[in-house]
């Protein structure tokens, strides 16, 4: 039996009074949104805050809606359930919907939520643990320890980013707003990463995460999300792939993207996706030798480690097999790319 | 201690707890409905399944409190719903996981009917594979996942007026 260590709990109906609760409780104060991987966190006593302000009760937070200029806004607080099934995202960021219809299971589809994904803890297989296991190791780097139980003698944390979500949304140029006392703040989601397992995201204090929006794709958009994981129907992933392509006039590749997630602490984007794939036909022989030249060239780009489970030369072997098979599906408008 | 106003199978009831305890906390040690199991505590396993206005989700990972204003319903509640909706008996998605044997040990049997009851009432017909894909959250460490599945197909079969032959899953496995 788990239990949560003691906290008060704020449930707030508006940003405006979440932001202000968080900028007058200062550190202590931690936000929750659906829980699903603050709670187990809670009760691993990773996190000991005194009060927990939950957004689930400011309705501002929640939907999907178009902007004017054709982007997407998705609400923080919209499950990842509504985003998986939403029609607007299936056709016009199907990596998106592709992602968050393998997120875990569906309980905690219909429970967590978007912006929750985004913001993920980092994990590590020595630091999701109680804190029973975790004293009886010693602790480590990430939390309350020096040691790193991954890397010997590792002075960095390389907790893994987990969250499907993050690769998906870098290759749809995706752009995150936080609110706060102080006022509003954009960030481009690719500028949004820290390399560090500790803590990997540009966030300060007292800030909300409000709302993501996507900018218009353009009608020759395909895209695809390919996941790695050990049981096919709730996991994290162990590998996760998303893949974009813009076809232009005669079905030929006018821009490439290609982010894997699940090494370290944040998503990497494959360099020279966009130079091999530029120009190419999809379905043409040349298309798919260029797709085995990329996937090749993300197995030497990419380094998994011992941080979460799988082996990792077979993760770094499966890094070949499902960009070459996420790009296809991205080419042929399928995905996404799952074992089970 | 925070006080407690939650709607728990069509019941109003009002109980008292700390801040910091979840639904299922709640539900088994301040209502007495053990229905509800507890596994690992932490999201992995689907035993502690609710519904929440009728959505399947953890109620180890739900802050109790959180739930107030909102419709809960625990494996308690499906039967007494069942007769209260003019039926006899017990829930058919019981009934059928009782005539399937689509139990060993039984410990994940409540979440497992009760996401098997949430696929239905939004789908009626669903395909296997979203049978599958509903169950997908709740392990069951008997292995009888192939009754299990078994067991939803017989009350969909029955609630058509189909004269029942259970589907043998294991030939469809194998392949």
């Amino acid at each position: 039996m788990l239990r949560c260590p003691k906290f008060e709990l704020a449930t707030p109906t508006s940003v405006a009074a979440a932001t202000r609760l968080l900028a007058d409780a200062g550190p202590s104060a931690m936000i929750l949104a659906g829980g699903t991987d603050v709670m187990p966190n809670l009760k691993h006593e990773l996190f000991t805050p005194a009060l927990v302000v939950s957004l689930a009760r400011i309705p501002e937070l929640n939907g999907i809606r178009r902007a004017e200029d054709g982007s997407l806004v998705i609400g923080a607080m919209t499950t990842i359930e509504a985003v998986a099934a939403n029609s607007q995202v299936r056709e016009r960021a199907t990596v998106l919907a592709q992602a968050a219809s393998l997120i875990a299971g569906p309980q905690l589809r219909t429970m967590g939520t978007l912006g929750g994904n985004v913001l993920l803890e980092t994990r590590c297989q020595w630091y999701n643990q109680s804190y029973f296991w975790r004293q009886a190791l010693g602790f480590c780097i990430k939390k309350d320890g020096t040691k790193c139980h991954v890397v010997e003698g590792g002075a960095k944390c390389v907790a893994a980013a987990s969250n499907d979500s993050a690769p998906a949304l870098m290759t749809l140029d995706a752009e995150l707003h936080f609110e706060s006392v102080e006022g509003r703040r954009s960030v481009r989601i690719e500028e949004f990463w820290l390399g560090d397992g500790v803590f990997n995201k540009k966030i300060n204090a007292g800030e909300i995460l409000v709302e993501i929006t996507l900018p218009s794709t353009p009608s020759g958009h395909r895209s695809a999300y390919g996941k790695l994981r050990e049981r096919g129907s709730i996991d994290f992933p162990l590998l996760g792939v998303a893949a974009r392509l813009d076809l232009g006039k005669d079905e030929r590749v006018e821009r490439a993207d290609l982010v894997i997630t699940a090494l370290a602490a944040r998503p990497h984007r494959v360099q020279r996706a966009g130079e091999i794939l530029r120009g190419t036909q999809v379905g043409s022989e040349d298309f798919v030798t260029r797709v085995g030249e990329l996937a090749r060239l993300a197995h030497k780009q990419c380094h998994p480690l011992e941080n979460i489970p799988g082996d990792a030369p077979w993760r770094k072997a499966m890094v070949a097999v499902y960009a070459r098979r996420t790009l296809l599906a991205a080419a042929a408008g399928t995905g996404p790319v799952h074992h089970l | 201690m925070r006080l407690l106003n939650l709607r728990v199978n069509g019941d109003a009831l009002s109980t008292a707890a700390p801040a910091h305890w979840t639904l299922l906390e709640v539900l088994r040690y301040r209502l007495g409905l053990t229905g509800s199991k507890q596994g690992c505590d932490k999201g992995d396993c689907g035993a502690c399944t609710v519904l929440v206005d009728g959505k399947p989700v953890l109620s180890c990972l739900t802050l109790a409190a959180l739930v107030e204003g909102r419709e809960v319903t625990t494996i308690d509640g499906l039967m007494p719903a069942h007769i209260r909706a003019g039926g006899t008996g017990a829930d058919p998605v019981q009934e059928a996981f009782d005539r399937c044997g689509a139990l060993q040990c039984g410990f994940c049997q409540p979440g497992m009917m009760l996401s098997a009851r949430a696929l239905l009432n939004r789908t009626p017909h669903p395909t296997r594979a979203e049978i599958k894909d509903a169950l997908a959250g709740n392990l069951c460490r008997c292995t009888g996942y192939t009754q299990i599945l078994q067991a939803v197909e017989l009350v969909i079969a029955e609630a058509g007026g189909a004269a029942v032959v259970p589907t043998d899953w294991r030939a469809e496995l194998e392949q």
